[in-house]
């Protein structure tokens, strides 16, 4: 290892004429980025770190809350994690709203990718100012105007506003994830099933959907994230409804239960899970693609065969 | 290949390619329609219904509005909230600042040193979203309590004065906005610079250029439209927010967010409430509309 690293110095060094005082003094520096990437990646995770820590602190008060004092580990409140009137409700209608925002705005928003990948038509450029006008407008707006919206129709406001307007400030995130993943893909091979002919159903569940199945879970799993972390917009639709995030908020000036650290790190733990594990299957995948990309490049004869005979054919 | 035309339609090939491009194509159509109606409906929709709101005159007692052309709700709540407006744009550009000081460093070295583990950081960036940030933002409450974990030492060492505090200042709504908003910062900054070619970068090498003078003069410029998406996708957000203004920042650095969210939500006050969103959306176009014409219409739908 020790004998690599000088030796990609020198390499660097003949490319860009440094002097080789310079190079030996980078040594040392390049360092800095990676490690101040990972304190800012750090940085990130404290509150969470203190979330999951508090999960486990004592409380000897009469009415259990969240305290900065450390007073000793317990699983007590994993045990008592529906000990507090309303938060459990609060909890189950997140995770309901989360669940059914993921399914409508992974389908609809993934047909708009498959839309905006495929095809040129006019309206397309609007169609993507929406999308980033939706994206970069304060949440307070969207929530204040489906508000408006809503009183103005005289729509009750519950469960299903809390849904539409979750969806809506979704699916422009979903849409970007499985385009950004769609674009990497040859959707050629869409033709070529066809001329092998299969229709267009077929080719959708056996050629199209399998290809771009990691992009939509990686949209999917943000589309869970945005709508379980909503706050801003839920507070405005959500009528007489509790999710949790407001039943959080509402218990903040008096002070939070333990059991909110809980069920916080619950999501938190099933989330990254689920993450991870897309992200290691992302990986097998590539790494599967590649081999099979060198494999093809060898001189292997009959692969040759076959692609003389393809170009042929299309001659 | 046989071919199964109609007679009476004419084969495509004879026609002029401009014409065969031009025919309407149902197809995008009929996949984009569930999403774009949603959007249409409820997100257009209500924005034009928000502004229409701030233009009526409502009776304080049954809450009925009326059409009035009222223009001068607008400068009514501009004169009533100035403090509150000021404070937003103060707050929000003081985090984003901080954002993009903080991020740059972080989207490069994921960009141009993330190698195989690129999708991994930025899982880590988007990880926190799994809390609700409203949790988040209560955690930085207790981190950053006058005896807490952070304050807490450093008063015992007397590096602190004892009645120093952070909570119900300005520093805790920007540090809990910074938090909260880098990975918005973060994210198109990766893009942007995850997107410059890299040969462009040897290129300037093979003409003798060092490493500053690739950073400052190749790959900063190319940057330029990351960070203006960045600002925008950060900085608008901010000046809405109301969550850490009020868990963190205690009654005197309320900001528009808190206008809005009491004269909605308590005060029942529609018009005041729209004609501010009303005001905080029309900040953003014109920046979108600013971003558009100095840096090309185009580029900024790489970013969405």
């Amino acid at each position: 290892m020790s004998a690599a690293v000088p030796a990609e110095g020198e390499v660097r060094d003949l490319s860009v004429e440094m002097p080789p005082a310079r190079g030996r003094r980078r040594r040392w520096t390049s360092y800095i980025l990676p490690v101040y990437s990972w304190l800012v990646l750090i940085y990130l995770l404290i509150p969470i770190a203190f979330m999951v820590i508090y999960s486990f602190n004592q409380s000897h008060s009469r009415l259990p809350q969240v305290n900065y004092k450390w007073e000793g580990f317990t699983t007590k409140w994993y045990q008592q994690w529906n000990g507090i009137p309303g938060l459990g409700d609060a909890f189950f209608l997140s995770i309901k709203l989360a669940l059914a925002t993921t399914i409508v705005a992974a389908i609809v928003g993934t047909l708009l990718a498959l839309a905006l990948v495929k095809y040129r038509f006019r309206g397309k450029g609007g169609v993507e100012q929406t999308m980033f006008t939706n994206i970069a407008a304060p949440e307070i707006v969207l929530g204040a105007s489906l508000l408006g919206f809503f009183i103005t129709l005289n729509v009750d406001r519950g469960f299903v506003t809390l849904l539409l307007a979750h969806v809506m400030f979704s699916i422009a995130y979903v849409t970007i994830t499985v385009r950004a993943r769609l674009s990497g893909y040859d959707l050629n091979v869409e033709w070529a099933a066809q001329d092998l002919g299969a229709t267009p159903w077929v080719t959708f569940w056996k050629v199209t959907l399998p290809l771009i199945y990691p992009g939509i879970m990686a949209g999917a799993l943000l589309a869970f994230a945005l709508s379980i972390d909503d706050f801003v917009t839920s507070s405005f639709v959500a009528g007489n409804s509790t999710t949790f995030p407001l039943w959080v908020y509402a218990a903040v000036r008096v002070g939070i239960p333990p059991q909110v650290f809980v069920l916080g790190t619950v999501i938190f733990t099933a989330g990254v899970i689920v993450a991870a594990m897309n992200l290691v299957s992302q990986g097998r995948r590539k790494r599967q693609e590649e081999a099979a990309r060198k494999k093809a490049n060898e001189p292997d004869e009959s692969v040759v065969d076959v692609e003389a005979e393809f170009n042929v054919g299309v001659r | 290949m046989e071919r199964h035309v109609h007679p009476d339609l004419p084969v495509e090939p004879d026609e002029p390619p401009r014409r065969s491009r031009r025919r309407f194509q149902p197809a995008p159509y009929l996949l984009g329609a569930p999403a774009i109606l949603w959007l249409a409906i409820l997100f257009i929709v209500p924005l034009f219904t928000m502004l229409s709101l701030s233009l009526q005159t409502c009776d304080p007692n049954t809450y009925a509005c009326t059409m009035t052309w009222n223009f001068g709700e607008f400068g009514n709540v501009i004169s009533r909230y100035s403090d509150q407006l000021i404070r937003s744009i103060v707050y929000a550009g003081a985090a984003t600042v901080i954002d993009l000081v903080i991020a740059f460093p972080l989207a490069y070295w994921i960009a141009f040193y993330g190698g195989r583990r690129k999708n991994f950081y930025l899982l880590m960036l988007l990880v926190p979203f799994f809390v609700s940030f409203v949790i988040r933002t209560t955690a930085w409450q207790f981190l950053l309590a006058d005896q807490g974990p952070i304050l807490g030492p450093l008063k015992s060492l007397h590096l602190l004065p004892q009645n120093y505090h952070v909570l119900a200042t300005w520093i805790a709504v920007v540090a809990g906005m910074a938090y909260n908003y880098l990975p918005f910062t973060a994210l198109p900054l990766y893009v942007a610079l995850e997107r410059i070619d890299r040969r462009v970068i040897e290129a300037a090498g093979d003409l003798y250029s060092n490493r500053t003078s690739v950073f400052m003069r190749v790959i900063f410029p190319l940057a330029i439209p990351g960070i203006f998406a960045a600002f925008l996708l950060t900085f608008v957000p901010a000046a809405g927010d109301f969550v850490n203004a009020s868990i963190l920042g205690g009654t005197n650095n309320t900001m528009i967010g808190n206008v809005i969210q009491q004269a909605f939500l308590v005060q029942n006050d529609y018009p005041a409430a729209s004609a501010l969103s009303a005001i905080l959306m029309a900040a953003m176009l014109i920046g979108i509309f600013a971003y558009s014409k100095i840096l090309g219409a185009r580029t900024i739908e790489e970013y969405v």
